[in-house]
């Protein structure tokens, strides 16, 4: 029970933070002093404070987006490990469910874009939705070498501190999966080089450009649930990566939340020394993913 | 014979649907009445079907009704088990509704020549499709499903004053009837082997493996014509495009099914089945998944990109029986629940939620006379309910939860996960490069029907109105409700279902228990929960946000428009730009044709720009063929006199030569 209240805490109010240091690194590397840590909880805070205004060709799609984009990001991370091996919710065969809530909250998320009828959101829109055709197959391919080496359907046993659990034969196909799985965070939050957060032409944006007709307490939901995604793609790196089978959660928390924050200054450091890809070399990127997981499950099942 | 309930109810369903036409034809053209009275019969008839198919489903078993028949060895045989009664409930449900939509779409006032016609052949549609599944014997089979060709041709062509009409209808009527070919040389090859034109589990030692292997190719192609597996699937989209609405929701959702009834049928009576079947069925389904949806995708008619879309649902269901075979055939007991009950489950979900997108599509159609999409926009604000309604369907068919396509493509995914061979058991992970094929399947879906939705109901209308839009009236809204409501239903509640899928799989499997039973195999309670939690967590989010927005100040303006301050409505994203780069990566399949306008001067003219994506297949492969086969027999013309009587000379000389032969 207790394990269950910090997840949902952790899940509920950890994620701006990783934000607001992925920003105060860029600052850092730019040389500026940056926004204050805390800055996305403040703008969270303002937006559901604020009124809002609204096109007059929307329909009642416009403001379902945000709930739907929320809803499923939230529903998602309580699929996945966190500190201990244990989650709220957790069957064989959750994996599926984890990936096909995401493209729920995405469907809808874009489905509010087209709602206000202007072709930037819509440009927006197609974006989106095709580079997800590149990276589902990707996260797949990811899931299934995972599936294979824990022998297991469930996120919590999929997502084990894996790579250095693991045998001689596994080693290699996971470290190919780490690789992807960090492509595949970067492009499924649209940060650099697939988007850029940052950027101030709406012409070249993904996400951002997306939102654009949302104001107050909508984008506030929008904020938070991109914010959500992002922690969630980040804890299943760390989970990927960090021995976390540690028995005591006492311990294990901790070194989550800070392993956590790392893939944020890591974040941050990337954001920092790379410039944003040409649309066309999207797909090639997530291809190249896709690719590399491909490789990885080939190793693994001719190997055994 | 003694009859029980269940099955005079089905019977009385095939008769009084196949006549519910008749009495239309003694009104006039323009009597209402006559319409009342032929869609009463039809929706009695279906109504009575439908109950006596859930009852055989849920209930005891029909026993084997024989109707003697002057053809020796061919009497008519007729049973419902639970495999025939799983497939009839679609049958009758869909029919039923179709029946109600009908009235008000097909409003015989206003389609006077073609309406008691349309009327006539539904019924006789509904009705054969009844008897061939519920056929236990190739002649009364074929007899069905001869009847369901020839109908299905008079409902496709029901406008037959378009000469694309036309064409549509032809091209089904040839590729029905190679079909119907393969199926004619299939039982009689099954005849050969063991003696009887009876359906039954067959003899192993009757047959050799040359013969089995002959018998499932020839299923493969003829089955395979109808359902439209790729690359058969030619005259599909042309079909279901040209048909009325709700025809094309039972085309769709019923009539391609009887192939896959066909194939599941045969498979079960087949003994033991070599390790390929399984692995040519999985390429195949693949195939037709993934390039079934990236053919949507180029589609701007919003029919033609609906019948794409069977095609790639057709790909899902067969994956499943692929599964289901590989199971069979690699003794492995899950995959084989968990393939087949994914495949019947996607039969029922893609018989609801594509009739569902049809009769919405239709609605549309409807008020605005166009099937192009990009000719559309905004129709949410005028037509809210018929646009609820696709939005449900469409988040159906992308397989996302809380609804019913995610509960059989999660069945269908993890019976394919299990091929891995998790932890000890023997896996064959050649078959789990299907997941991410089907998880691709499933983005591009999703990008297909964002398209859809997006520019047909969102936004604003891209040409102004030259029709008075309407919503549509409730006799067209009701069937649309009772789908979406069904689709909710298996979404929310998949343990309802596993009983019923149970019971199928032991027909199909020949056993006497599923083992393991579907509950066991599959987390569905958690699926159930799970969905249930996802839709509450929605509602409170949505009142919650409402509330939040109606306490504050909330401005309403125009779009934003970047700064541009005149946009006008042909400046939204249209369906071709949004799809625009997908295709182009498609591009070696999809072989678009795009004209363009060369610009050479400093001031270019007005120019115009096209796009278009062709049935690859048909205009590359099968009329080439075709018209290198009609050069080639150009010959044999003298032979076609185009006169009754001279035909029927051929027939009796082929008879008396025949007699000759095998005296």
């Amino acid at each position: 029970m207790i394990y269950n209240g910090i997840h949902l805490l952790l899940v509920a109010a950890f994620p701006p933070l990783l934000l607001g240091i992925i920003n105060r690194t860029k600052a850092f590397f730019g040389g500026r002093q940056g926004p204050p840590v805390l800055q996305p909880y403040f703008d969270l805070w303002r937006l559901l404070r604020k009124g809002s205004v609204q096109s007059t060709t929307t329909t009642w799609i416009f403001r379902f987006g945000p709930i739907v984009s929320l809803t499923t990001a939230f529903f998602a991370a309580l699929l996945i490990p966190l500190g201990p091996d244990r989650a709220p919710l957790s069957f064989a065969g959750d994996l599926l469910l984890f990936a096909y809530l995401l493209a729920l909250g995405r469907f809808f998320l874009v489905l509010a874009a087209l709602d206000t009828g202007s072709a930037f959101e819509g440009m927006g829109a197609a974006r989106e939705v095709t580079f997800a055709c590149f990276a589902e197959p990707a996260m797949f391919f990811c899931l299934l070498v995972l599936a294979k080496v824990t022998g297991s359907l469930r996120m919590v046993e999929l997502f084990h501190g894996s790579l250095f659990a693991g045998t001689g034969t596994t080693g290699a196909p996971l470290l190919l999966v780490l690789m992807s799985w960090f492509l595949l965070m970067l492009a499924e939050n649209c940060r650099i080089p697939f988007d850029d957060p940052n950027t101030h032409l709406e012409l070249t944006m993904i996400h951002e450009v997306i939102v654009l007709d949302h104001s107050g307490p909508m984008l506030a939901l929008l904020q938070q649930g991109a914010a959500i995604k992002l922690f969630v793609f980040a804890s299943l790196l760390v989970r990927l990566a960090v021995p976390l089978d540690f028995q005591n959660p006492w311990v294990s928390y901790p070194v989550f939340v800070a392993a956590v924050c790392l893939v944020a200054v890591l974040l941050g450091i990337v954001e920092s020394v790379m410039a944003r890809l040409r649309m066309v070399l999207v797909p090639h990127v997530l291809t190249a993913a896709a690719v590399t997981a491909a490789f990885g499950f080939v190793l693994l099942v001719t190997l055994q | 014979m003694p009859m029980t309930g269940n099955a005079s109810l089905l019977l009385s369903g095939v008769i009084v649907t196949a006549a519910s036409g008749v009495p239309g034809l003694l009104f006039g053209r323009r009597s209402q009445l006559g319409q009342w009275i032929t869609t009463s019969l039809a929706i009695v008839g279906s109504g009575a079907g439908l109950v006596g198919a859930v009852a055989g489903l849920v209930g005891p078993m029909t026993p084997v009704l024989r109707f003697p028949s002057p053809i020796p060895q061919a009497d008519v045989v007729l049973a419902a088990d639970s495999l025939s009664a799983f497939f009839l409930v679609p049958v009758f449900l869909i029919s039923l509704l179709g029946s109600i939509y009908g009235l008000d779409y097909w409003r015989q006032t206003e389609h006077q020549e073609n309406g008691r016609k349309l009327r006539l052949f539904y019924g006789l549609l509904t009705a054969a499709l009844a008897v061939l599944i519920l056929a236990r014997n190739s002649v009364t089979f074929l007899f069905g499903w001869e009847i369901m060709a020839v109908s299905a041709f008079f409902l496709v062509s029901t406008d037959d004053q378009d000469a694309q009409v036309r064409e549509a209808g032809w091209l089904y009527l040839a590729a029905s009837h190679a079909a119907t070919l393969c199926l004619f040389a299939m039982f009689a090859l099954l005849y050969g082997l063991t003696g009887s034109f009876d359906l039954a589990p067959l003899p192993a030692a009757a047959l050799t493996p040359a013969g089995t292997t002959a018998i499932f190719l020839l299923a493969l192609a003829g089955f395979g014509l109808k359902a439209g597996i790729m690359p058969l699937h030619f005259w599909l989209p042309s079909a279901h495009a040209m048909a009325p609405s709700h025809v094309s929701a039972v085309m769709s959702g019923v009539l391609i099914k009887t192939g896959i009834y066909g194939l599941v049928r045969m498979t079960s009576l087949l003994p033991q089945p070599p390790v390929w079947w399984g692995g040519l069925l999985l390429a195949l389904g693949v195939v037709s998944a993934v390039l079934g949806v990236a053919f949507a995708l180029g589609q701007h008619d919003l029919k033609r990109l609906l019948a794409y879309h069977s095609i790639e649902n057709i790909g899902i269901i067969v994956i499943g029986l692929a599964l289901a075979l590989l199971g069979r055939a690699l003794d492995q007991d899950i995959w084989v629940t968990l393939g087949l009950a994914g495949c019947l489950l996607h039969v029922w979900n893609h018989a609801l939620f594509k009739s569902l997108l049809f009769l919405s599509a239709g609605s549309v159609i409807h008020s605005q006379h166009t099937r192009e999409i990009d000719h559309l926009g905004g129709l949410a604000k005028v037509m809210p309910w018929t646009a609820v309604c696709f939005l449900i369907g469409a988040t159906a068919i992308c397989g996302l939860p809380p609804l019913n396509g995610f509960v059989s493509e999660f069945l269908i995914y993890s019976g394919l996960l299990r091929t891995l061979g998790l932890g000890r058991e023997p896996g064959f992970p050649v078959a789990a490069f299907a997941v991410p094929a089907l998880a691709l399947m499933g983005a591009l879906a999703v990008a297909c029907f964002v398209k859809v939705f997006g520019v047909v109901f969102l936004g604003v209308s891209r040409v102004p109105h030259s029709h008075p839009t309407h919503e549509s009236p409730w006799t067209m809204l009701f069937p649309q409700g009772v789908l979406a409501v069904c689709c909710f239903a298996i979404g929310l509640g998949p343990t309802l279902v596993a009983p019923v899928l149970d019971r199928t799989i032991v027909v199909w499997s020949g056993k006497f228990v599923a083992e393991p039973a579907l509950a066991q195999a599959a987390a569905l309670p958690q699926i159930s929960a799970a969905a249930i939690f996802l839709l509450a967590a929605l509602a409170v989010g949505a009142a919650a946000l409402n509330w939040r927005l109606r306490t504050q100040p909330l401005g309403w303006t125009e779009t934003w428009g970047c700064g541009y301050t005149g946009p006008t409505p042909r400046m939204q994203y249209t369906a071709s730009s949004f799809a625009q780069f997908l295709v182009m990566l498609f591009g070696w399949a999809l072989r678009p044709t795009v004209h363009q306008p060369r610009l050479t001067s400093l001031f270019p003219q007005a120019a115009k720009f096209q796009s278009h994506v062709p049935e690859v297949v048909l205009d590359r492969l099968v009329m080439p063929t075709f018209h290198l086969a009609a050069r080639i027999l150009f010959w044999f013309r003298v032979m076609q006199q185009g006169s009754v009587q001279i035909y029927l000379v051929y027939v009796f000389a082929i008879l008396v030569l025949l007699l000759l032969v095998y005296r």
